[in-house]
Formats: C-alpha cells, structure tokens, sequence
C-alpha cells in the first residue's frame, strides 16, 4: 500500500493545486508519499511541507508529452509499489492520469472534490448540477483532484530530491513557441475572482474591474460574449466553453447569468453579483447581491476595498 | 487522410436533472437527448474542414450506445461525415469507452483522432487520452486550433497566461476545445444524404470493469440572496470579511 502524486511544477512558483495535489496523497496514505514531476521544476524541496518526503523529477522531459510522462509514472509506480496515483485535474493530469489508468486497466476518478468514504470518491457532474459518487474497485486506483478542493498541509519539512535519468524514449510533442499573455494567478487556482460581462460596455472601462481584482488580490475572468468581442484575452473566460473555476469568492459584474456561465462557476463557495436588472438570473445563485449599475457600484467597492486594506 | 471523429450523446444543456433506480441513473424520461456539442461544434467541424482543405480524406464517427443514439449519429452524417459506426454497448465508465473504441478502431489506420474536450453529462475529458493510450498515439488536450501540413499537425492550446503551439507528427489524438471551428447546420441536402450513408453496428468487445457511478445526488440548495443597497455597495466588502470571512 503506497500513495504518490503526479504534478507539474514547470515555472519560477510552486503551483497551489500541486502542493494540494501531494497534501491529498499523503492524507490518503496517512503519511509522507513520493511526488513526481518534471521539466525545469525549482524549489520543488518545499513539497516537503505539503508531505513529500521524496520528489522525482525528470528534467530531460520539457512538454507534457503525456507518453513519455506515462511511462515515468507507471515506472515510479512500480518501484513504489503504488496502489493510489494522485493527478491534479487540470491541462496536463487530463493529458497523462487518463492514460496511465488505461495502461493500468486501472479505475479513475476524473476530478475527485474531497476525500473519499472508502473505495468511494465524490466529483461533480452535469456541470456542477449534480454530484456523483463513484466507487473504484481495482487494485490500483487513480484519483485526479480537483483545484481548490482542499486547503494545502503546511509544516513537514524538505523532500529529498531524486533526479531520474531513465529512457522514457523518444519526444513526439515538442513546443514550438509559447506566447505570453500577462501574468498573474492562473484562473483554474485563484481562490479570488474578480469577473465582469458585457454590462461593461466595453474593453475601455475594464480598469476599475483590475483595480478592485488587484486591491484585494483577486484573479481577473470575463464572460463568454467579452471573450468573443476580443474585449478580453481567451484564457479569461469562464463558463462552460471557457474555463470551469471553483474559488472561494467570485464577483461577477455585468453579467446575466445565463446556465451556460453558471456551469462554470457554480462550485464557487460565495457569489457575489452586481447587476442592474433585478431579474437577470445570476441572482438566483448568488450569496449577496447589489441591483445597481456597474459604473456607480464599482468606485464603491473600491474605496471599501481601500479602507479594508489601509485597516489591516 | 483517415480521420476518426469521438461522438456522445447527452442530455440537452438546460434538461432537468433528476436520477432514478435508487439514485444509481440519469432519468432521462421526457428529457431531449443532443449530440455532445463539443464534440460536434468542435471535433466534428474541424475535422469536416481539414478534409475540405485536402480535398481528400475521409471522416468516421464512431459512437458507443444503444439503438436511441441513432438519430444523433444520423445528424452527424447530416453535417458531413462519411461513414458512422455505432459500438452496441452500455459502457459503465469512460475506460469501457476507451476500450470498446480501441477494440474496433486498432487497424484501422486512424491518421487523426478528435474528442470533444468533454461531455457536458459526465464532464470527465478523459476518453480520448484513454484511446490515444490504447492506440499508442500523442495526445493533446484541450486543443483551440489545428492544422495538418503534410505529415505534421501544429496545435494551439490555452494554458494559464498564454498559448502554447505544438508541433506533433500523425498519428495524433486530441480533444477539441473553443476556437477550433464554428458549429455548422445540417441543411437539406445533408439531411437527405445521411439517410443513405453506411451506420454499422458493432458488437461489444470484452472491457476492464474496474471504476462506476453507485450513486447521483443534487447539491444542496443555495441559501437566499442577500441583498445590499446599491447606494451602500461599500457594504458588501465589509460583509465578504466580516461576515463570510473570504477576503
């Protein structure tokens, strides 16, 4: 019986849904567990306090080629005796949990939200209007987890580093060119969201939505009709065709609400939305609600914004 | 150029859900079932579009489930695909869909294999990485653009703060996400067509039975609104950290 945790650390800053990742896998094990990663991870000792007590990395992978990486977790699986692989659920555990499972011809769960009762782990279906439980009955399990499903383990202390240098063979994906847009908190991880619509009325009045997101250390999102009129980058948009997000807190500004939006943001734990037709359904789902218009509504929130941080 | 197109029929996006048999199934009763739309805004479409650019090709869809994902499978011949294969089986997880597809599909030759990037029911994602791994193929998810040059496909995916483009020689497997085309309407004549175009069934292959759905539940019900003055706005940072204690 051994628990380990697949994760991708590419970049200069420990991903929260990595370190959440491996405080799953070790809860599950009830002890500290080996992590794997790869490419140009740094700092990735720390996972120690997240209850890595070892980490894997092989460097000489750079992209998510998800067979090389498949071949490096069965293989740290096998020497570890693994029963239970944890994946993060996003881009890249999609890309490589669901192949190990069929290598494995084990069971997966595809975005587990909590612990699970038993062999039995919850995660939402029919985009967030339904939850399912589903029961994994083969002798290694796969379990992808959700962002934001857990609050991270701290304390522990450093995991030993251990490089692999095995032959994982040949690239079949390689990156041709990686263009930025802005920096920032991915979405998929913010447990503040700041997100605005067409209520807008357009990408010129977008700073007081920056300003507040940034004053209380929010991520900017935008709804699908913004992202599709290029007032706002892609990556930004939230909902069922764009990004599926579950933060603590989002606000959302000048948008209806329509079922589409909700399915991606329904499994936020407070919604706050501003409005000015009391009759957009938004409303209906929401924990606190402001019917006003945006413009006027904005500079408030603002300065409360400001006074709240000049206060702590 | 062989292209292989994944569809799934769900529940339409705003179909009322309700599960039965002890909480252990969808009801689908009085519910209008859809074709996947990302499977068919995105999957289908781009993979009609490449064929046209090549002026040659072909473009399969293959489909697990019962007799009632006909009509589905019959708008997808009515958008444009060539020929539709229908694997007669009740999988119980996304793996026996996996398995079942890579059963028949294993030599057949595939240059190219497009999922959707999820069902809008199970909202998994997971299948088409599942078959790229039977069919010993690259994969790449959540994929906004795709194009074919010869032996090579160069792929544009959104990642956090950015696009990645790859470059990836075919065979290659991926699932299709926003961007990738625009949903098209089946007109007349490709109605018509669709009737004639070949539907083979197949049987069910033997599949892993090691992961299923015991049980549905609805979340619980949201509390009321709370709702603040839009004169008093300022009052809703105060409560998010006094009250809800978030920020």
């Amino acid at each position: 019986m051994s628990t380990i945790a697949f994760i991708d650390t590419r970049g200069d800053k420990l991903p929260k849904a990595a370190q959440e990742a491996v405080t799953y896998a070790s809860q599950l094990a009830g002890g500290p567990i080996t992590a794997i990663t790869f490419g140009d991870a740094q700092g990735i000792e720390a996972l120690g306090a997240n209850g890595a007590k070892k980490v894997v990395v092989a460097r000489g992978v750079k992209a998510v080629d998800s067979q090389q990486l498949t071949r490096l977790v069965c293989e740290v699986a096998a020497a570890e005796g693994a029963t239970t692989i944890v994946f993060v659920h996003d881009a890249t555990g999609k890309a490589v949990a669901p192949r190990v499972a069929a290598r494995l011809k084990a069971g997966l769960v595809a975005g587990a939200t909590g612990m699970p009762e038993g062999d039995r782990f919850r995660r939402n279906v029919f985009s967030g209007k339904a939850r399912a439980w589903v029961e994994v009955r083969s002798g290694v399990k796969v379990i992808s987890l959700s962002p934001n499903s857990i609050p991270i383990a701290t304390g522990g202390g450093s995991a030993a580093l251990e490089e692999y240098n095995g032959d994982l063979g040949a690239a079949r994906i390689g990156v041709k060119e990686l263009r930025k847009a802005g920096s920032g908190v991915p979405l998929p991880e913010a447990e503040l969201v700041v997100s605005a619509g067409r209520g807008m009325k357009g990408p010129e009045h977008w700073a007081p939505v920056e300003e507040l997101a940034q004053l209380l250390g929010a991520a900017t999102a935008c709804s699908r009709p913004v992202a599709d009129m290029h007032w706002r980058p892609h990556h930004e948009h939230v909902g069922q065709t764009g990004v599926a997000i579950r933060p603590n807190l989002y606000i959302a500004i000048g948008i209806s609400g329509a079922i589409q939006h909700l399915a991606g943001v329904n499994q936020s734990k407070v919604i706050c939305v501003i409005n000015k037709d009391p009759e957009a359904p938004f409303f209906k789902a929401a924990d606190y609600g402001i019917v006003g218009d945006a413009f006027e509504v904005l500079p408030k929130l603002i300065e409360a914004a400001k006074k709240l941080n000049a206060e702590r | 150029m062989k292209i292989l197109v994944l569809l799934s029929q769900v529940p339409d996006t705003t179909a009322r859900i309700a599960f039965t048999n002890g909480d252990t199934q969808y009801d689908g009763n009085g519910v209008t079932f859809i074709m996947n739309p990302y499977d068919e805004w995105y999957a289908l479409v781009r993979a009609l579009e490449l064929k046209e650019a090549k002026g040659s090709g072909t473009v399969t869809t293959v489909t697990v489930g019962g007799a009632d994902t006909e009509a589905t499978i019959r708008k997808g011949l009515a958008i444009g695909a060539d020929d539709a294969v229908r694997i007669d089986a009740q999988p119980a997880d996304a793996l026996q869909v996996a398995e079942l597809i890579a059963g028949w599909a294993k030599d057949k030759g595939f240059d190219l294999v497009l999922a959707g990037k999820e069902t809008i029911d199970h909202n998994s994602g997971v299948v088409g990485a599942m078959l790229a791994e039977l069919l010993d193929m690259p994969y790449v998810p959540l994929a906004s653009k795709l194009d074919v040059n010869g032996e090579t496909a160069t792929v544009e995916r959104d990642v956090p703060g950015g696009v990645e483009v790859l470059e990836v020689k075919l065979p290659i497997a991926l699932s299709a996400a926003k961007g990738m085309a625009e949903q098209r309407i089946p007109n007349m004549r490709g109605i018509m067509a669709a009737r004639t175009k070949p539907l083979q069934v197949v049987p069910a292959g033997t599949v892993s039975n090691v992961a299923s759905t015991v049980k549905f539940e609805l979340p619980p019900a949201k509390g009321s609104v709370k709702m603040i003055p839009a004169d008093e706005a300022g009052k809703l940072i105060e409560l998010l950290h006094t009250e809800a204690k978030i920020i």
